[in-house]
Order: structure tokens, then sequence, then C-alpha cells
């Protein structure tokens, strides 16, 4: 059966609000000072760290998203992007039910196409800008207290992780999304929203050893390393990991070189140099497969939230 | 012949198997009011979302504005203003800013939005608060500018899903008068309602729902026909000197019975109301009530008692 006219309908509309609404909320506004002041912070710890220990390094710039020890800005990231997509995401659609908005809404000419990617488009909107201000942020500081101008290899790096990172931050929020349609209780949606995060990012990997044991037989070493890596790459998290660690470190060519490294083994190409760095284009194509799975499931989520909503009963 | 703007045919709507609405037909011309009264969960909401297009038709048929719901909602959603059950609005926007929202989704010119936005809150007494947060607002001030956004809208049809639930009197008189003045303006009005007697002064016809049927249809007083065999009961409080003489002279009056000092109860083959209150005021006497009896409440109860009556008939 053929609707008329096009499901985008009063989409720029709904986006427009949206956005209006989360960047002028008290919720946004906390989740982005927590965020600015734990990543400056970071970063500053970081600068220091370079300037007491590195004598000569030609890619400075990505060194303040990985250094800074005790947590690094990469590692701030990957904890904190989940906890603020699932800030924006948890209520999207339960609040319309929950203020009784929905119905009314809906009986507008637009079709709920339109709302639902509105709310998605207004929330991975919200982040982008935060993270964009975030990223200008660290290199303008990054700039000012190391003095040295990056290169254009540098500045595409960070600009990639910068994608990565709304890319990883639109996981959380289809998965925040989905939860709001289908829990009416915005703080039940919320709670399985943190309760799902908390166990892919800090759960999963203690267990994966011991399900990974389950599936691959004993003594081969090898099979069970790559059924962790699998099993691994479950979690967005691990994903994001992944990719961000070999596109701000030219000299990785593989997601599991630290990890061959620590059991003696070295990865050698015919012809390459131990420690040599590869091109951006090569680093990504080393990741491909991680951002392509980050996408993906961004759209899964997205998807199987659609398919949910649009079967629900408008009535409160 | 009076145009009709909804033709419903044999709508039938089921849930998981279930009929909640079964098999109704109805239509409402231009400019006349309609009432879809009954009992909660009688079906009445139901029907209403079917003929929005934001519900399934199982079977049958509907056409709104000579559209169908199904296949051309977003051209029956433009000509169709609609005031759910216990309208919501977005509490942290003004009122003005609720129907700027509405008003780009209806995709009203820019230069006509701040003008229609202004006359209709001005239409229901809501001028003075347009930029006062709806926060802050009653249940009686929110279903007013419910219906603020239907005038907005200038929609062909209302569609008020048991718009006087939950209001006081005051509120409720003052939304009824609104009501009539959608009628003024020949916009055709859909009300639904399981508070009869509030709403009976307003309907040209009522639609009687019961578990999914319309099981009674037509102007009040020609259910009163149908139900209690063509008598116009009338109560009526006045003083004065040989009243009851001058009610019982009236033509079409069958009996006066006196029910108390100076109240009185009519029966008469048709509507006197008029008629006796200028008697009573020719005769020098004061009136203090009168009122058309039975209620639709008393019509709908009373058509339940025969139908259980002739049932146990054909069951003896």
């Amino acid at each position: 059966m053929q609707r008329e006219g096009s499901p985008w309908q009063g989409l720029g509309v709904v986006t427009l609000k949206e956005l209006s609404d989360h960047l002028t909320s008290w919720r946004m506004l906390v989740l982005e000072w927590l965020v600015g002041i734990t990543a400056v912070v970071s970063v500053y710890v970081a600068i220091q760290q370079i300037r007491e220990g590195t004598a000569e390094d030609p890619y400075l710039l990505l060194r303040l998203f990985t250094r800074g020890t005790p947590l690094p800005f990469v590692a701030l990231l990957s904890f904190l992007v989940p906890l603020v997509s699932i800030g924006l995401g948890f209520d999207l659609v339960n609040s319309e039910h929950n203020q009784r908005t929905l119905s009314r809404v809906l009986s507008q000419p637009i079709y709920r196409d339109a709302l639902l990617f509105g709310k998605f488009l207004a929330g991975l909107a919200t982040i982008s800008i935060s993270l964009v201000a975030l990223w200008l942020l660290l290199i303008g500081l990054g700039l000012v207290m190391l003095g040295i101008p990056p290169g254009a290899e540098e500045v595409g790096r960070a600009f990639v992780f910068l994608l990565v990172t709304i890319a990883y931050a639109g996981v959380w929020l289809a998965l925040a999304l989905l939860l709001s349609i289908v829990f009416r209780s915005a703080a039940t949606a919320a709670l399985v929203a943190l309760g799902l995060w908390l166990f892919l990012t800090i759960l999963w990997p203690l267990m994966m050893p011991l399900i990974a044991n389950f599936f691959t037989p004993s003594g081969d070493v090898l099979a069970l390393l790559d059924t962790q890596l699998i099993l691994g790459r479950v979690s967005p998290s691990a994903l994001f990991n992944e990719v961000v660690a070999v596109i701000l470190d030219p000299s990785l060519r593989s997601t599991q070189q630290s990890m061959f490294a620590q059991m003696g083994l070295m990865l050698l190409e015919r012809g390459a140099v131990p420690g040599a760095p590869i091109p951006l284009l090569q680093s990504v194509l080393v990741v491909w497969g991680q951002i392509v799975g980050l996408v993906a499931g961004t759209i899964l989520l997205f998807v199987a939230g659609y398919v949910v909503f649009q079967r629900q009963e408008v009535r409160a | 012949m009076s145009e009709n703007l909804i033709e419903a045919r044999n709508l039938v709507k089921r849930y998981n198997g279930t009929a909640v609405v079964k098999g109704i037909s109805f239509s409402v011309a231009r400019g006349e009011i309609f009432g879809l009264l009954g009992p909660n969960g009688a079906g009445k909401t139901t029907t209403i979302l079917m003929l929005l297009g934001l519900s399934d038709i199982t079977e049958g048929q509907a056409r709104v504005c000579g559209y169908d719901p199904v296949r051309e909602p977003l051209s029956v959603k433009r000509r169709v203003g609609y005031l759910p059950d216990q309208v919501g609005f977005y509490d942290n926007l003004s009122a003005a800013d609720n129907l700027r929202y509405t008003a780009r989704l209806i995709g009203l010119a820019p230069h006509e939005r701040e003008s229609k936005i202004k006359s209709s809150l001005d239409h229901v007494g809501l001028a003075a608060v347009a930029e006062h947060r709806v926060s802050t607002f009653s249940r009686g001030m929110q279903q007013r500018l419910g219906l603020a956004e239907i005038l907005m809208k200038e929609a062909q049809i209302a569609i008020l899903d048991e718009p006087t639930s939950g209001l006081d009197p005051l509120a409720t008189v003052e939304l009824l008068e609104i009501i009539r003045n959608l009628k003024r303006h020949n916009v055709s009005v859909l009300l639904s309602s399981h508070l009869l007697d509030r709403v009976q002064s307003v309907c040209d016809r009522v639609a009687l729902f019961s578990a999914g049927n319309i099981v009674l249809m037509g102007s009040v007083p020609d259910l009163r026909r149908q139900v209690l065999g063509g008598s116009f009961p009338v109560e009526l409080e006045a003083q004065g000197d040989g009243i009851r003489d001058r009610l019982a002279a009236l033509p079409g009056v069958r009996s006066v019975e006196a029910i108390g000092p100076d109240h009185f109860r009519i029966l008469a083959d048709r509507d006197v109301r008029a008629e006796a209150a200028a008697a009573v005021v020719t005769a020098g006497g004061r009136l203090y009530q009168i009122t058309d009896l039975p209620s639709l409440e008393m019509i709908y109860s009373q058509y339940f008692q025969n139908q259980a009556r002739t049932g146990e008939r054909h069951a003896a």
C-alpha cells in the first residue's frame, strides 16, 4: 500500500525543535561541563607529561589524546560519550507519551518516521556540536601550550578520530532511543541503558575469557584469542578503543599489535621497518571493519527502534 | 443535502484478534456537532484514531474531508484539528512557542504565523498568558490552548476527545461555548465523551457507544422518542398563581404533575420549554429553573433496561 507524501515531511522542524531543547536544557549543560572539565584536566596532564618526557616526536598533537596517565583523553571519551548519549536519549520518545504530546504532534501532517528520525538527528547533532567544540578547544590548548603547529597528517588523524567518536556516540544514542520507545517509564529506560553500558564496558571484558574457553578447544591459544576478539567486539567500547588506538598511533599496523608484542611476537610485512609510521589511509583500512561495525550498530539499533515505534499505538 | 465531512462505513478494529470496534457506521455533516458518547473503553478513542490515520483500520472504510485516512493521512491531518484526551503541551515552552512549533509542522507561511497564533489565543482567552510557560497552566487552560491550535490550523473538522473530562464546571461552560463557536464558523465537530450530560447540550446528533457498537444514533429528541416512547418530560421550578393550570393548557402538554412546592413535571408531545417559560412570565410568576428531562444518561440506561427486558422475554 502506497502512502501519500514524503515520510520526511516535517523532519527539519522536528530536528530544529529537538536540537533547541537539547542545547538549552540543564541536563545538556551539566553533561557538557562534566565532559569539558575532565577533558581539559586530562589534556593538561598529558601536556605536562609530553613536556617532561618527549624530546622529539613528530606526532605531538596525537599524544594529547593518548597520553595523560592515569586517564588519557581517549579513555575518558570512551567512558563518558556513552553516558552523554544515554543522558540525551533515554527519554526521547517516552517523554512524548508521558507529556501526552505524542498524539497531538502526530495529528499534524507528519509521519512517525520524521518524528523519530528528527529526534535521533537532533541528539546526534547535539553530541557532534559538543565534540567538535571540545576537539577545537583541545587542539587550541595544545597549540598554545606546546607551541608546535600540527602537521596535516596529524590533523587528518585527529579529524578521523572525531568522526569515529561521533559514530561511537551514535550507537549509544540509538540504543537509548530504542529503550525510550520500548519502555514507557523514562527511569526504567535510563536504568536499563546504564546497565547495558556497564555490562558491555566493564563486565563483558571480564567475562569474555571465560566464555571464550567454552567455544575453543583446550590448548589452542590462537583460537582462544580469536574467539576472545570476536566476542569482545560485541561491545561498542571495544570497537571504539581498537579504532582510536590505530588511528591515533601511526606506528600501529594491527589492532592487536600491542597484544602480540606482549607475547614476544612482531607483525612484519615484507620490507616493513618495525615501528615506522603508516599513512592515514592505511590506518583507516586496518580498522575499517570496526568503523563499519560502529555505523552498522547504530543503523541496526535505530531500525529496531523504528520498527517498534511504527507498531506502537499512539494513545497513552 | 448537506455535505458529509466524515463518512465511516462498517469500521472494525481488532487488537490481537479481539474486536474493540465492531462495524460502526456514521456520518458527520459540515457544521454539525456530532457526539460519540459512551462509557470508557467503549471504542470511541479508537474510532477517532482510525479516522485520523493514527491507527490502522482492520475492516471497513472511512473518508474524512473526502480523503482516505489510511492512504492519505497527510491530507486528512491538514484539514482536521485534534484535541486528545488530556491534551499535553511541551512544558518547557510558552503557549505561543507551542503553537509556533505546530504552525511550522503544519507548514504555515512565516508571515501568517504570528497573526494566526495571536488571533487564535485571543479567541480562547489566552492572549494575556501567551508567553507564559505551559507548565504553569491549569487543565482548563491547556484544553483551551488545544482549541487555539485547532483554530490556528483553520481546520474543517475538530475532533475533540473527552474535552470536558477533569474540568471544573466553569471551565466546562467556557469550553462548550468555544465549541459552539466552532460550529458558528462552519467547523464540523466530532466530540467524544463519557460524561453524557455535560456535552448533550452542544451536540446536534449523538451516537451512543456500547462495547464497540453504536447502539443508538440521532438527535437527543429523536433518541427520547426512540427509547422513551414519544414523550418529552420537562421539569420546572416556578412561583406564581395558577401556573399549573396555565402549563396544562399549553398545546402538546399531556399532563402536569406537582412534584414539590413550586416544582412541576410536564409530560408533552414535543419540546415545550420555551412555551412553558413564556406561560410563567405571562402569568406574572417567577421562573427559577427549567430543564428538559430525562438526560442522555437516563435514555442510555433506559435503553439497556429495555434491551434486558426484551432479552428476558425472548428467554422466557
